[in-house]
């Protein structure tokens, strides 16, 4: 099957029930996503499918044909929202992080707090109270 | 002036968590792996009388405890074995494990148990056994009961927590010729290379334990890792392949430990202006099946459960009782968190019963400079259980909105706490932790087996360092928290990081200081070599403690932090949902601020799960509601604002005046709360606090 995978055309071969969570760690070799319960409750596996949030352990790979799929190493070197995330301390264990970061990357600009409540509720940090998430999100946009 | 401590430097550990690269258990891959799962007992208590096994195909490596050549104990001073030999004592203890190339293969795997059921004991207020009774006595407290002119008794409830720590619980176990690897997601790498050379006994010449980047621990990932790694290391040893044994998140909580629940008794004698003339408790914990952790548990729990108050007649009795339940282990607060949740509340109801504000009443009895604990250990010019009261009471607006809630849905409650840092009495003597320094090309490098799961570790040893060499925090490194590169400096627990190894750190770092004889590390060692210092915990001057009696010096200091909770009462729904919780924590010195309000928030809203959501449900002593969508953790639209205020009272026998920190903010946000629905008249004794209960108490009221 072909999709976009951060930014690039990719063929791959996979069983279309295949969860697109192993998919990416096992054949793309990106194991930025990770898994924290397997059953959508926890969002650390959430990539980007046509810019919506999705959590990876979720969705066959067969669904994501043609799609365009981003994971956090799409980011480039540099990018506002990690250093953010570091500066303000918005990763504490890390393990939700790249998750809260794509999350955070398909909401607009300047998104409210009560936004970020919302939006970010399906993913779940056991380390931070949120609230560092929050300035992070704040300080990068 | 400091230079490096209290500034929030770059995170050493910060950039590779946040671009996804940082290496976690389950990135780590090895040639010709195989893939392990668990087989556990399905029944509290019994008999197992046998094992069927129907595996399709081959390449299975099967283990059961007739593999272990050497001791089938997961620690020296608990039964607890790494897999079971013939009898039960809990639900999903493990049995047999197994190994195979492939997941599907372990899948397809059946093995069927043959287990005949006995009676288990579920209500710790029921259980016989226990594995520790814990008796603190101050002055006459009986005496001073009886001639009291008002006596306050109440019973408080607190239930289990579940860390759920987002990465579940993995190891990774490595054969080479006659050694072998650990790496795991762990938080004690000397605690588990010594289950495991227990284990394996002599077969074994070395066992190496690695901590890999840790996904939270929260004290779930104290005890549970020796065995876990136990299992991977029998594997690997007989399969002679690497094993890696991850855990699911419902595995991960159906099997791991969670916090202890407990039922703590209060009767409190006071004179009519509300002090405090005479305190007695009775604590008691629910351990579960093994003893574990729970015997220190209960000292710690039992040592806090006067909260920061003065009282000269004190008697206190714990008991941690034996069930069949999975054991009960450490979570952040240790005891002190169940105990604390007690006392406080207690209060309130005193308050209420003297006519006095709940302020005032905790001001006239909190904790001073030169008082004396409940096991006499006489409190430094540190003390701060006033300065905390206070400021909370003023940044929260506190009596101002106490006063304009009459509304019967908008309250606010407060809670006092305190917390010792390090283990509790000799345990920081008997742990005698080492640090090490070691110069490098570039500057120097700390070896010290302290791990990061979140804290900062890294960052505040490196800071701490930084300081008392004088050299640039970017040229201080630290090597991976390994067994065979460094000196065993202790489990990482009990809020001891900073404080104490962190100070050993200072000590080396002022002794290879003078040693560098104004070179560079760097310098010197281009010019002859390697210099490194070792240095060893040092315990506080003077201070005694007797083990036996529980009297003396129990702890090297004291952390105290006052939380203010508003909360929403929603009348048709009985939900309580918090608004705004206020920290005020001191803490000594602050080594990085960012971080250390890091922890404080982080602490807070994992209390605030365990007063309003997070409630483990159990049946025939096996948990029902094994998975994060049904074990409600707080989600970003559950938690509150929470406002950090830290306060610095050095301690000088902390690095740059710095005590323990990240346990002392989960005691407050439970109470606080509780207090807060207090103040609308509910009258709730017990976390965690669904509807139901809110329900009752506000048809008892009304």
């Amino acid at each position: 099957m072909r999709l976009e995978l951060n930014g690039k055309e990719v063929e791959l071969e996979a069983a279309p029930m295949a969860r697109l969570l192993d998919v990416l760690r096992d054949v793309c070799g990106l194991l930025g996503t990770k898994e924290g319960c397997g059953d959508g409750a926890c969002g650390a596996c959430t990539v980007l499918v046509d810019g919506a949030a999705v959590c990876a352990c979720l969705v066959p790979v067969a669904q994501v044909e043609g799609a365009s799929v981003t994971t956090i190493e799409a980011l480039p070197e540099g990018h506002p929202l990690p250093r953010a995330f570091v500066d303000e301390a918005g990763a504490q264990c890390g393990f939700c992080t790249p998750g809260m970061i794509l999350t955070a990357l398909s909401l607009g600009r300047r998104p409210s707090r009560a936004r970020l409540q919302e939006a970010l509720a399906g993913n779940l940090c056991r380390c931070t109270g949120y609230e560092a998430i929050y300035r992070a999100i704040g300080r990068a946009r | 002036m400091l230079k490096y401590v209290g500034r929030s430097v770059p995170r050493k550990e910060g950039t590779a968590k946040a671009t996804g690269r940082a290496g976690f258990l389950d990135e780590l891959r090895f040639e010709g792996a195989l893939h392990a799962r668990t087989f556990r007992s399905t029944i509290a208590r019994g008999r197992l009388a046998g094992v069927r096994l129907a595996l399709a195909g081959d390449g299975f490596t099967v283990v059961d405890w007739t593999d272990v050549p050497g001791r089938n104990r997961v620690s020296e001073q608990c039964e607890q074995p790494f897999l079971v030999e013939r009898e039960i004592h809990h639900a999903a203890e493990p049995v047999l494990v197994l190994a195979h190339a492939e997941r599907d293969a372990l899948l397809a795997a059946r093995v069927e148990l043959d287990e005949e059921p006995g009676e288990p004991v579920l209500d710790a207020e029921r259980a016989r056994e226990a594995f520790k009774t814990v008796a603190i006595e101050k002055g006459d407290a009986a005496a001073a009961l009886a001639s009291a002119p008002v006596v306050v008794e109440g019973e408080y409830r607190t239930g289990h927590q579940e860390h759920a720590y987002l990465e579940p619980q993995g190891v990774v176990a490595v054969p080479d010729g006659d050694s072998l690897a650990i790496y795991g997601s762990l938080q004690c790498p000397f605690d588990v290379q010594r289950a495991v050379e227990r284990l394996l006994g002599g077969a074994v010449r070395s066992v190496r334990v690695v901590a890999t980047e840790i996904g939270g621990g929260f004290g779930g990932k104290e005890e549970y890792p020796a065995l876990i790694a136990g299992h991977a290391a029998l594997l690997a040893w007989k399969a002679r392949r690497p094993v890696k044994l991850v855990y699911d998140r419902a595995e991960d909580m159906l099997a791991t430990t969670k916090r202890h629940p407990a039922v703590v008794r209060h009767r409190t004698g006071l004179d009519r202006d509300g002090r405090l003339l005479a305190m007695e408790i009775d604590v008691l914990l629910d351990a579960g099946a093994y003893a574990t952790l729970s015997p220190v548990v209960l000292t710690r729990a039992c040592i806090h459960a006067t909260g920061p108050y003065r009282c000269d007649a004190v008697r206190i009795r714990g008991r941690a009782a034996r069930t069949n339940t999975p054991p009960n282990g450490a979570f952040r607060g240790f005891g002190a968190t169940q105990t604390q949740f007690a006392i406080e509340v207690h209060l309130d109801r005193i308050a209420q019963a003297v006519g006095l504000d709940p302020v005032r009443l905790r001001e006239r009895n909190a904790l001073r400079s030169g008082d004396t604990t409940a096991t006499g250990q006489r409190l430094g010019a540190d003390t701060s259980a006033l300065a905390v009261l206070r400021a909370a009471v003023r940044r929260s607006g506190y009596r101002r909105k106490r006063a304009a809630a009459t509304d019967g849905r908008r309250g606010v409650g407060l809670a006092l706490t305190w917390h010792g840092a390090g283990f509790t009495g000799n345990g920081e003597r008997w742990l005698a932790s080492r640090a090490a320094l070691e110069t490098t090309p570039d500057g120097v490098r700390i070896l010290c087996a302290s791990t990061e799961f979140g804290q900062g570790t890294r960052t505040m040893l490196a800071q701490i360092v930084a300081e008392a060499l004088d050299v640039p925090f970017e040229s201080v490194e630290l090597a991976p928290a390994d067994t065979s590169l460094s000196p065993d400096s202790g489990p990482t627990v009990a809020s001891r990081t900073c404080m104490v190894v962190g100070r050993i750190l200072q000590h080396a770092a002022e002794e290879l200081r003078e040693r560098l004889a104004g070179l560079s590390p760097g310098e010197y060692h281009r010019r002859h070599g390697t210099l490194s210092v070792t240095k060893e915990y040092e315990p506080p001057a003077g201070a005694a403690f007797d083990d036996e009696r529980c009297r003396g010096d129990a702890y090297a200091t004291f952390a105290f932090g006052c939380h203010v909770a508003e909360v929403e009462l929603d009348r048709d729904t009985f939900e309580a949902r918090p608004s705004r919780l206020t920290a005020v924590v001191e803490v000594g010195r602050a080594v990085h601020p960012v971080l250390a309000r890091g922890q404080v928030e982080g602490g807070t809203a994992q209390g605030v799960g365990g007063a309003l959501f997070e409630h483990v449900t159990m049946r025939g002593g096996r948990m029902t509601n094994a998975r994060l969508g049904d074990y409600r953790v707080p989600r970003a639209c559950d938690t509150p604002r929470i406002d950090v205020v830290l306060l610095e009272s050095p301690f000088a026998g902390g690095p740059y005046g710095a005590k323990g920190l990240g346990e002392l903010p989960i005691h407050g946000p439970a109470p606080a709360l509780v207090n807060a629905l207090r103040s609308l008249g509910l009258d709730l004794r017990e976390v965690p606090v669904r509807p139901d209960a809110i329900l009752e108490a506000a048809c008892g009221s009304s």
